[in-house]
């Protein structure tokens, strides 16, 4: 069985998987990291949306052999402490979510959209989240909670420049 | 130590303390709380079933019936059992002594045939799908994999996929007493007479496509066995129904089984069930005195979870000249699929009371009947039976505006029921306690823009544009709230309609409330804690909400058919009025006052008139010292209710859709959508937004993309996402919603319930605007879903010389707006041909 290194959200784990395990059922049934649900088995609903080295992708989608030497970050590793990341407070600020099953998956996968756009039109965040399905919400939510996001995101990042640039005493 | 440590100075700890919480009076109705929920899912913390991990646990995976009909002749799990993992192996044959029929709670009528239905098939399978045998093993890979090596020797049956073949003499039996279950009759007033020598007679048929409710969490199940006692965790929206229905169902005595539904994510009817895999886990478990899982995957879940709709409607309206409506008659085959579940032939009854819509009429005849087919059974699925009706009476009418010229929201105003004359006492026998149809539908048409559309509809007419411009309007109302539980009683449903709850003050002033509602996303959480907040004086954030566990909320009736709040948030609200009572009787005893002098205010009870009082958390705290309660104070400041209302709820609302067709790519896109819902008084106007939004996406969702599909030997072919369309973010535009408030008058709270409404009201209205926009083809309707390709075949059916208006200079101004008297004023396009659709008299 092969033995594979990963880093997910911060610790380093050595696991050894069989070659058709799924990422998503190492994270889930091995780790412990149940915060990222799955919702089909076809790659097509986004629920299993992790980060993989910075990238979003469908952790069902994604054998636990090609994440070795990898770092995933899931959603449980997206706070900071006990702050929120400006994603997940704009999803609960738009009510984005009700049931919340996508909810993981579609921050993921939102966070990611930005990395091209920072400052997306409803419609670049209506084209971004089409692998993401939400049954509940009707999207008019999302799309509010992903621009809003985007703008605390970049308020941060602006903020922690600034902090940097501040010469420390 | 221990001898000095009474309660006394728990009690003075506790206020001496900062934990002791203080009172408010801030109003939390109507205040647009962010949700508590919201914490545990977006941190990812959340319990679904799937996460639970128990020691030693063994997964379940079943094999299922390749074919839809077909005898079992032999199973052999010998080969099975030796695979690497593998704990046993079942099949139907083995539990079938112990395997009690899945239940039918709602046998409509007397004579209803209830088949046997075993949650692993014995001798028979009846569709795609079915379970034959199981496998239960280390891991659910090596339980998947020995599902390969069970060997089923299956002769084939005849399949039956379509309702009127499966009726018709000779047609395969899906059961031994053949295809019909039942048939239900209903009728009010004279529809003979209605329907002699009516001036018009619009008479249609519509297609109700099979859905796939599509829950985002598949189905999950765990259970588990302390050899006494057995837990079930099922993602289920019904865990004290489902309790009651698994201890009959398995023989497992009620007391020793406890039910939790833990996080669920979504349901949508789809998870109102008592499921094969859930008897199944608690068998399976009581044999092997081990905890299991099994979690279902995507295309298993397409297969069975229960399906939604699949009705065959026939519609008649008898009408005079100026558009009124004299009667309706309805004519419905509903597709039970393979077997009668939990609900199955209470579906389309529930819709027989609703296909009056908002109208007046002297008569109403309904005829349903039930048939069973070679596929997955059909249950409630969001609305159940109510957009079915809807949908039919809204696109009946809109075909009578068509035919008389009218514009279609005017035939609405003239039949509607007015403002004044609530509380109305429909044809059906409802009554429509409160409504304001007017109010609802002029602010819809002043934030649609009405008019407008209509001028550059006629435009595009005129030009013969290859993108049209369609209009659709649907006015609505449903019936929410299910009890009451007498209603429920005389239409033969198996359980009551009321709902409990407890409250109770804990002892540092925080609340617990018990509610019997199960949610899966609406909010309880955050509106229960609101409503507690107000009645009680207490801060929001001092309240928790429990429920879905049988341990815990001992009792209740769950959660569907937009119930809770108007239900169970009642029971909260009465369970808080009576705390507030035994508050009141302790600080008249401590004030040394009068019950009748205590005033309540801001989360204290005063003295009136006098500067003296006492918060309702140091009455909590003083019922637990106990130490100086009046007599007979029994200690503790709790309380339980039951309510059953006395009537349904009717929410009501008008949307408006507008929608460019492309007639030569069959393409369609909504330009705009417009929402406007009256549910009553509001507690979270956040969360009650949500829920339109979600509701709307999924009536659009049945306009325009979805269909569950079986092929003519009972094979599903929409087994996955990819060939189910569930609309994504870019298939759906923003909606515009907006609300009237007028107060339901049958609870204290004026609610109404808003889970369904948007799924009721949506899928008309795109419809109606995808016919408005292909009238001038001579196009009449459009079947559901309406795909790009059907779209385009029935306008490339219509043919060459199909453009049929506006044919003449002059009839492009024939609609002359809502407003206007004027409404035998022309509209001459494809009227002129369908007026051979009035047949008049009987048929
Ligand atoms: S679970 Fe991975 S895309 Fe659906
Ligand atoms: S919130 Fe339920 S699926 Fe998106």
């Amino acid at each position: 069985m092969p033995r594979i290194t990963i880093t997910v959200d911060g610790i380093t784990y050595q696991e050894d998987v069989e070659p058709r395990l799924l990422l998503v059922h190492l994270l889930r049934d091995r780790l412990g990291k149940t915060g990222t649900p799955i919702g089909c088995d076809t790659g097509n609903c986004g629920a299993c949306t992790v980060m993989l080295d910075g990238v979003s992708v469908k952790s069902c989608s994604v054998l636990a052999v090609q994440s070795d030497e990898s770092d995933v970050v899931t959603i449980e590793g997206l706070a900071r402490g006990n702050e929120w990341h400006p994603m997940q407070k704009a999803f609960h600020e738009e009510h984005a979510l009700q049931c919340g099953y996508c909810t993981p998956g579609m921050i993921m996968a939102a966070i990611d959209l930005l990395r091209d756009d920072p400052d997306p039109s409803e419609e670049t965040v209506r084209e971004g989240l089409e692998g993401n399905l939400c049954r509940c919400t009707g999207y008019c939510n999302i799309v509010r909670a992903v621009r809003r996001g985007a703008r605390e995101m970049s308020q941060r990042s602006a903020g922690e420049r600034a902090e940097q640039e501040v010469p420390t005493p | 130590m221990s001898e000095q440590l009474d309660a006394g100075m728990i009690a003075e700890q506790i206020a001496e303390s900062d934990q002791l919480s203080r009172p408010t009076d801030a109003r939390e109705i109507g205040r647009a709380r962010r949700r508590k929920e919201d914490a545990r899912l977006v941190t990812g913390r959340t319990t679904w079933t799937d996460n639970i991990q128990l020691p030693g646990m063994l997964y379940v995976a079943f094999l299922r019936s390749p074919m839809a009909h077909a005898r079992i002749t032999r199973v052999d799990t010998s080969a099975a059992r030796t695979r690497p993992g593998v704990v046993a192996v079942y099949s139907g044959q083995d539990f079938a002594d112990e395997q009690g029929s899945l239940p039918c709670a709602w046998p409509v009528t007397e004579d209803i045939v209830i088949p046997d239905h075993p949650p692993m098939a014995v001798n028979e399978v009846r569709y795609a799908g079915e379970a034959v045998a199981c496998v239960v093993a280390t891991d659910r890979y090596k339980a998947a994999d020995a599902l390969e090596a069970i060997e089923v020797d299956y002769e084939p049956l005849e399949a039956v996929v379509d309702m009127t073949e499966a009726l018709t003499e000779g047609s395969p039996k899906v059961h031994e007493s053949g295809n019909k279950a039942f048939t239900w009759k209903f009728a009010g007033g004279d529809i003979d007479a209605a329907f002699r020598d009516a001036p018009v007679v619009i008479d249609r048929t519509y297609v109700q496509q099979r859905l796939i409710p599509s829950a985002m969490e598949p189905r999950a199940v765990v259970a588990t066995t302390d050899g006494e006692t057995f837990t079930l965790y099922s993602a289920t929206q019904i865990p004290h129904v489902l309790r009651v229905m698994l201890a009959l169902t398995t023989g497992i005595p009620e007391h020793r089984l406890r039910v939790i539904a833990p996080d669920v994510g979504g349901g949508f009817g789809s998870k109102l069930q008592v499921t094969a895999e859930e008897v199944l886990g608690l068998l399976i478990t009581r044999r092997l005195g081990k905890p299991v899982k099994w979690t279902e995957s995507r295309s298993e879940g397409n297969l069975t979870v229960h399906h939604g709709r699949d009705q065959l409607q026939r519609i008649s309206i008898a009408a005079e000249r100026d558009g009124r409506i004299r009667g309706v008659r309805v004519d419905l085959l509903a597709d039970m699929g393979a077997y009668l579940m939990l609900v199955t032939p209470g579906i389309p009854i529930l819709g027989a009371f609703m296909y009056n819509g908002i109208y007046k009429m002297d008569a109403y005849d309904f005829t349903c009947t039930g048939v069973f087919t070679t596929k997955m059974p059909t249950d409630a699925y969001r609305g159940a039976g109510r957009p079915e009706a809807t949908f039919a009476i809204e696109r009946a009418v809109d075909e009578l505006a068509h035919e008389l010229g009218i514009d279609p929201i005017e035939v609405r105003r003239r039949n509607w029921i007015t403002h004044e004359e609530f509380p109305y006492t429909t044809i059906c026998g409802l009554t429509y306690d409160s409504g304001n149809y007017e109010a609802a539908t002029d602010k819809a048409l002043a934030l649609f823009g009405y008019d407008k559309l209509r001028a550059e509809q006629a435009d595009r007419r005129d030009r013969r544009d290859p993108v049209q411009l369609g209009i659709g309007v649907s006015t609505f109302t449903e019936m929410c709230g299910l009890a009451p539980s007498r209603v429920l009683g005389s239409l033969s449903y198996g359980a009551g309609g009321w709902e409990h709850s407890s409250v109770r003050m804990l002892p540092t002033g925080k609340v617990e409330v018990i509610t019997g509602t199960s949610p899966h996303g609406q909010g309880h959480e955050t509106a229960w804690s609101q409503i507690v907040a107000d009645t009680l004086g207490v801060p929001f954030d001092d309240v928790s909400v429990l429920h879905g566990d049988t341990s815990i909320s001992h009792k209740g009736m769950d959660t569907y058919g937009s119930r809770s709040l108007v239900v169970g948030g009642i029971a909260v609200l009465q369970a808080c009025e009576k705390v507030k009572d035994k508050a009141r009787q302790l600080a008249a005893h401590m004030l040394e006052a009068s019950a009748d002098d205590i005033e309540f205010a801001g989360g204290s009870f005063n003295v009136r008139g006098t500067g003296s009082g006492k918060t309702i958390q140091e009455l909590a705290l003083a019922t637990f010292a106990a130490h100086d309660l009046p007599d007979g104070f029994e200690p503790g400041l709790d309380a339980d209710a039951t309510f059953d209302p006395d009537n349904f709820s009717f929410p009501h609302g008008t949307h408006l859709c507008a929608i460019e067709v492309d007639t030569e790519t069959g393409e369609s896109k909504i330009r705009s959508y417009v929402a406007v819902d009256d549910v009553g008084s509001v507690v979270n106007p956040l969360i009650v937004e949500g829920q339109v939004h979600g509701g709307i996406a999924q009536g659009i969702a049945q306009a325009l993309f979805e269909e569950a599909v079986y092929d003519s030997e009972g094979n599903m072919l929409t087994t996955t996402m990819a060939d189910y369309l569930i609309p994504s973010a870019s298939d759906l535009p923003d909606f515009t919603t907006d609300r009237t408030e007028t107060p339901a008058t049958s609870n204290p709270l004026g609610v109404k319930g808003v889970g369904e409404a948007g799924t009721i009201a949506s899928t008309p209205a795109v419809v109606n605007a995808i016919v408005d926009a292909l009238r001038p083809y001579g196009v009449h309707d459009v079947r559901m879903p309406c795909t790009p390709e059907r779209v385009w075949r029935t306008v490339a059916e219509a043919g060459e010389t199909a453009w049929a208006g506006p044919p003449s200079a002059g009839d492009t101004t024939a609609w002359v707006g809502p407003t206007a008297a004027g409404d035998t004023t022309a509209w001459v396009g494809p009227t002129a041909a369908e007026g051979t659709e009035s047949e008049g008299g009987d048929r």
